[in-house]
């Protein structure tokens, strides 16, 4: 599925990856984490890799294989190396509180395998898999 | 999404329902800042009819709290917090940061 890298195209991203989760027997809490996760996921993709860009759009792809979903991403904005991105301090107080990186840090903390490759010529994919149950 | 604001003696009551992210985000922002400018740091959020809330909406609420907390002025806390939303907050490193209450009457009450 292509959809435009706008933030009002989230809310299709999160159903169309619901309904196969649903399908493929998750319960309702790993839904609400496959859910974020992707949403996670498009945000940083609509906010950093097309930043400043108006006409883009991106592929999202969504399966089960065996009982683990396996949701990519692909888009061909600008590179993105999550090494970057420092780790939040969840810990700080509320007045040393960053609030950039969180998007990554909750995508690793809900799925089981979070990987992204980027590639001057394919552009960035992202691979993210949760197994059931 | 949608966000009503409730104006008691001692605080505002903002009730948002529906779906926070970012495309949604910047009005319940909105909502936060516009109490603030009237002078109000004291805000109780109902999230009772809240359906799913991202980082959009947690940066929101800490961004509020920060400004409510300033100068020792006020507070923003969470009312009615869902299961779901309430894990995430957890992931997030977020619980500590706010108090929660199970009901609006008693959060109004608190302040």
């Amino acid at each position: 599925m292509t959809f435009p890298a706008q933030f009002e195209f989230l809310d299709e991203i999160r159903e169309f990856v619901a309904q196969i989760a649903r399908e493929g027997g998750f319960n309702e809490k790993e839904i609400y984490s496959l859910q974020l996760a992707a949403d996670e996921a498009a945000t940083n993709i609509i906010e950093h890799a097309y930043k400043g860009v108006s006409d883009a759009d991106f592929d999202v792809a969504c399966d089960m294989r065996g009982d683990t979903l396996v949701i990519t991403m692909r888009d061909t904005g600008r590179p993105f190396n999550p090494s970057n991105i420092k780790r939040p301090n969840l810990t700080a107080d509320l007045s040393e509180r960053k609030i950039g990186g969180l998007g990554l840090y909750l995508m690793r903390k809900l799925m089981d395998e979070v990987h992204y490759v980027s590639s001057p010529i394919t552009g960035n994919l992202l691979t993210m898999t949760k197994r059931r149950g | 999404m949608e966000v009503t604001t409730q104006e008691f003696k001692h605080c505002d009551l903002i009730k948002v329902t529906g779906r926070v992210d970012s495309s949604t985000a910047p009005a319940f922002s909105k909502a936060l800042d516009k109490a603030n400018e009237n002078g109000h740091f004291k805000i109780a959020i109902d999230m009772s009819e809240l359906e799913y809330m991202s980082s959009a909406g947690f940066r929101a609420l800490l961004a509020s709290q920060r400004n409510c907390k300033r100068y020792n002025r006020g507070e923003l806390v969470l009312v009615a917090v869902p299961v779901r939303i309430r894990e995430a907050l957890e992931l997030a490193g977020f619980t500590e940061l706010f108090k929660t209450f199970d009901d609006p009457i008693t959060a109004v009450g608190s302040f």
